[in-house]
């Protein structure tokens, strides 16, 4: 740890001095490498995020010496493997403090998990004249699933708006929640804005008027310690891949007594009882609703990856990254003509931008060509984009790995960048 | 009017004259901002060519066997990437249009990133006008 520390880069002043940095940074190999000739900055943690080498060795020894399929061989491969594979069962229950890893339902990622509640939730509860609540500042993910099996069931979508910082309008939603409200489905971290939302507040009103609640964790797990106890949320989700996992992979957490009555989603091997050419039995939670053989090694890579986070600590990483936030908004502040789209007081270490007189991709394609990857477009969110009457932003966002010359690096190339285009 | 092809291999020499990217790239944006604007009332949905991230907007018109092209669009290295494209095609017959693919791209020193990156729209581009040159084309064929 000393030898970390002496290691320590940082600009002086900085209130991460204790933040072992340099050591999370070589445990990294891609940040090493170099884009056009140049060191990369990669400041798309939003999309994703790359992976530690203790994840990349995991897979690689998971592959090289232990894998096998789960719940289904006699042999020691099989049994070696199902045990791993449950072993991240059990972490993620950890990590997300869910009372049971029987909660924890393996997806492909958010969007799966999304679509599983849609279509499992829809068909068991949901009945013509029904409501599900959106905000206005939802991920296309957490849109179109809604939209689909509200059509198929005669249900309405009613948005919760935001106002012009990108804050949810509380009043509004309290006065949309009504019996008929089924389900409210809400980011808790914003990937077009950053703005963190209130959802322990948003569960309870819910609750309040009987409807269930499923929170889109995929832009929070990275940053933020998640207790869906404390929450009390009724589904939770998240992606792997964002949170320096494997692709692939992704959680989706619901409450035992919604899952049990739940019908499944796909059917198939692995989540069967009994079947017959008459009909067909479903096994219990979790594997009723984890059809087919699951994506063993990038699971197995999950629990490497949430141990690793759990190690360097997530309160350490959000202290960090708030760090790199506010010194960010600072800097980009001084330049002419740019505008921060989305100014919530609670935000996660994300940025969406606008500057006068350059068109985002223009500022994307060529910082690129400086070494710095930022993302630019519409971020899957084309309702954000309208309320703030913009066709696209900018944005750039930190994890934890990021540093305060990233930052400066990406202001200097944005200065650079916007003499050529204005 | 020079032909297709030479307008093609001019644009290679200029490009590949230049000392580095940065020139290049800054070359591209010049030729974007020396650009005619199309009027607002041409920006309409009809006459958009969706790229991922940026809009390009094209009108095609026909005089004497030759297809003109105006186009516009709302990022700055994409309205350069137009106004290359309508040097090499406006103002051509619809056959030679049809019969040269932009090869020049991949011919200039960073053609492969650019046209690697779907987001600029610069393969939508090129076919809209293709499926111009192959409407006047068949219009023309049935002239008397
Ligand atoms: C808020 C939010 N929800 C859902 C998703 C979808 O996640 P995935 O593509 O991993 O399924 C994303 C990813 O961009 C996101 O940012």
């Amino acid at each position: 740890m000393t030898a970390v520390m002496n290691q320590l880069t940082e600009p002086e002043g900085s209130p991460t001095t204790a933040y072992p940095i340099e050591a999370i940074r070589a445990e990294f190999p891609i940040l090493a490498t170099q884009v056009y000739g140049k060191p990369l900055v990669y400041l798309d943690n939003g999309a994703t995020t790359h992976k530690p080498q203790c994840v990349i060795d995991c897979i690689s020894q998971f592959y090289s010496k232990e894998y096998g399929t789960v719940r289904r061989g006699v042999y020691a491969l099989s049994e070696g493997a199902t045990e791993a594979f449950q072993n991240t069962r059990e972490a993620v229950a950890t990590f997300l403090n869910a009372p049971s890893s029987d909660e924890i339902i393996f997806t492909r990622g958010s969007t799966e998990a999304i679509n599983l509640v849609a279509h499992s939730f829809g068909h068991t509860y949901l009945n013509p004249g029904d409501e599900i609540l959106i905000s206005a500042m939802e991920h296309h993910a957490n849109i179109v699933p809604w939209q689909q099996i509200a059509k198929l069931k005669g249900a309405t979508i009613k948005v919760i708006p935001m106002d012009s910082n990108g804050v949810l309008d509380m009043s509004a939603y309290a006065s949309l929640l009504s019996p008929k409200t089924k389900l409210v489905a809400v980011n808790h971290v914003s990937n077009a804005l950053g703005t963190i939302n209130p959802v322990a507040e948003m569960i309870k009103q819910a609750h309040a008027v009987g409807a269930a609640v499923l929170v889109d964790g995929a832009q929070s797990t990275p940053h933020i310690t998640v207790d869906v106890q404390a929450l009390d949320a009724d589904f939770y989700c998240f992606s792997g891949h964002k949170v320096y996992a494997p692709t692939g992979v992704g959680v989706l957490f619901g409450k035992r007594t919604l899952l049990e009555a739940m019908v499944p989603y796909q059917t198939g091997g692995d989540m069967i009882d009994q079947v017959s050419f008459d009909g067909t039995t479903f096994t219990d939670i979790p594997h009723k609703f984890e059809a087919g053989t699951p994506a063993i090694a990038q699971v197995v890579g999950l629990g490497e990856a949430l141990r690793y986070l759990t190690r360097i600590g997530l309160p350490a990483i959000a202290q960090h990254e708030a760090d790199l936030l506010a010194y960010a908004t600072e800097r980009m502040q001084t330049i002419d003509g740019l505008r921060i789209i989305g100014t919530a007081p609670h935000k996660a270490s994300l940025i969406s931008f606008v500057v006068d007189g350059a068109h985002p991709l223009d500022i994307g394609t060529l910082l690129d060509h400086e070494g710095v990857a930022i993302r630019t477009g519409h971020h899957c969110a084309q309702p954000v984009m309208r309320h703030f009457d913009v066709s696209a932003t900018a944005r750039v966002s930190f994890g934890m790995y990021n540093t305060r010359s990233e930052i400066d690096a990406f202001v200097q190339a944005l200065q650079k960048v916007l003499t050529l285009l204005r | 009017m020079p032909t297709i092809p030479d307008q093609q291999a001019a644009i290679v020499t200029q490009f590949n004259a230049l000392p580095d990217w940065d020139a290049r790239y800054k070359y591209i944006i010049d030729l974007g901002k020396q650009l005619p604007s199309l009027p607002d009332a041409d920006k309409n949905d009809d006459n958009i060519v969706r790229g991922c991230q940026s809009q390009v907007w094209m009108v095609a018109s026909e005089d004497g066997g030759k297809v003109y092209f105006k186009a516009d669009s709302d990022a700055l290295i994409v309205r350069g990437l137009v106004a290359l494209i309508l040097q090499v095609y406006s103002g051509q017959p619809p056959e030679a249009i049809l019969a040269n693919p932009p090869e020049f791209i991949n011919q200039i020193d960073m053609g492969k990133h650019l046209s690697m990156q779907r987001s600029n729209g610069l393969a939508a581009m090129v076919k809209q006008i293709q499926m111009y040159a192959l409407g006047y084309k068949v219009k023309l064929a049935q002239q008397p």
